[in-house]
């Protein structure tokens, strides 16, 4: 009988060794009297516990870097988004573009866009850049909840899941947009979670009527077609490179019917 | 991806289009995961911190190369685990003894509770068995080291390791096999005898 090598018992011992050698072990007592004072060796070996950090810990670090980190550069920002989210997104996206540039053909702008090299305009650019492949990933969820007539038409347990993931991320984009003055996207992000915290929280045997409820929610709000009006406004800003900051109060657009 | 990995996406996404201060909660979540992985690593407290510090800073500048395949928490890991080695090389840090459990606990190590008072002949065993332990570290190499701690007490798999490097895992698994010899052969002279 061949024994097996240290290599073979060292993985064993780390638990990467396969069924083979585990089985080998438990058949020769030779190797299993190796195994056995390899492993009284290693797992005599501890590492001293590091010292504690105080609770403030992450702030000075914080603190500590804080002033050396530099600005980035937002050129580059279309690779940010997935390139499914964008194909996806882009045959929805023709058909809204259609519908919005009717709507602007009929009047004027209520401001003039603003320079360029308008100082305001970085913040809010983040702003832009960064929420773009959230509002996707929130549309494609509304989307799903809205097409659902019966509770098996849905697959609620993912759905509440990708709720969940997207709560998390909200907080943080009505952050952004508060400390950079952008009221409306502020206010939508506002009212997303709203719906889908109910999402992620709806019961696990939904009823008819609870999918209604929801329903209800996404069109009550026009939430499914103000999120399209911005991601319009966004990727049409992107592309100019100029924010103009009169995206129109998506609250405004009440009068308007969701393009679903 | 559960709640913080999607928290940290947007934390990424909003820190990639410019705003920097969407950086910090990922900094004061992380800080000190990181801090305790790079004392393991050098056993050093000072270089630790300077470590955490290099690993944000690596991390801010290379963000473009971050493709979300693996969570940041992870990203982070294996920045920390190199600059950790980069301070090893930079520096030829000593690194601190490990701790030997003379009896052969199988506990794992976070669990241990050394309540035992010791007696002189254990304390006298115990000193031997440190300076066996530190002679064995001293003997490893840099990328040794590191490939021991990732395994024995992070828990990396080898092909963790590997990726976490850099390299083949055929090489992190030798790296982790001489680091392995070189322990036993250091501490063969003091152990004790089973039973």
């Amino acid at each position: 009988m061949k024994h097996l090598s240290q290599e073979d018992l060292v993985l064993h011992y780390y638990a990467e060794g396969g069924a083979k050698i585990s089985e080998h072990i438990g058949e020769c007592p030779e190797c299993h009297a190796n195994f056995e004072q390899l492993s009284r060796s290693l797992s005599a070996i501890s590492l001293p516990e590091p010292p504690l950090r105080g609770e403030n810990y992450g702030a000075e670090v914080w603190n500590g870097i804080r002033p050396k980190l530099a600005e980035r550069s937002t050129a580059a920002w279309w690779w940010m988004f997935p390139r499914r989210s964008v194909a996806v997104a882009a045959v929805a996206l023709l058909i809204v573009m259609a519908f919005v540039a009717g709507r602007y053909s009929k009047r004027p702008p209520v401001n003039p866009p603003r320079e360029a090299t308008n100082k305001g305009q970085l913040p809010q650019k983040v702003l832009v850049v960064a929420l773009g492949d959230y509002l996707d990933r929130s549309e494609m969820l509304l989307v799903e909840v809205a097409h659902a007539n019966r509770p098996e038409d849905l697959d609620l347990n993912t759905q509440r899941r990708y709720a969940h993931e997207l709560v998390a991320s909200n907080r943080l984009y009505r952050q952004t947009a508060q400390r950079v003055g952008d009221v409306e996207t502020g206010a939508l992000l506002d009212q997303l979670e709203r719906v889908l915290l109910q999402v992620e929280h709806a019961p696990q045997s939904a009823t008819a009527a609870d999918i209604q409820q929801l329903r209800e929610e996404i069109d009550s709000g026009a939430l499914l077609f103000k999120i399209r009006v911005v991601q319009v406004h966004m990727k049409a800003e992107a592309k100019s490179g100029n924010r103009a900051g009169n995206v129109e109060d998506p609250n405004t657009l009440q009068d308007q019917r969701p393009i679903l | 991806m559960d709640k913080m990995e999607s928290f940290d996406a947007a934390a990424v996404a909003l820190v990639r289009a410019g705003d920097r201060d969407a950086f910090r909660p990922i900094v004061e979540r992380y800080s000190e995961m990181l801090f305790r992985l790079a004392y393991r690593i050098t056993g050093n407290e000072a270089d630790a911190e300077e470590i955490v510090q290099e690993t944000f800073l690596r991390a801010y500048r290379k963000l473009d190369s971050f493709d979300g395949r693996s969570s940041v928490s992870t990203w982070l890991f294996r920045i920390a685990t190199n600059c950790s080695l980069d301070q090893l090389n930079r520096r030829k840090v000593q690194p601190q003894a490990l701790a030997m459990d003379p009896e052969g606990d199988e506990t794992p190590p976070g669990e241990r509770v050394r309540s035992e008072q010791p007696n002189p002949e254990r304390l006298a065993y115990n000193a031997e068995m440190q300076a066996n332990i530190h002679a064995a570290l001293q003997s490893l190499s840099n990328v040794e080291r590191t490939a021991f701690v990732l395994r024995h007490v992070e828990g990396c798999s080898i092909e963790e390791i590997a990726a976490t490097l850099r390299v083949r895992s055929g090489t992190a698994r030798q790296s982790l096999f001489r680091a392995v010899e070189k322990v036993r052969k250091f501490l063969a002279p003091v152990m004790r005898p089973a039973g």
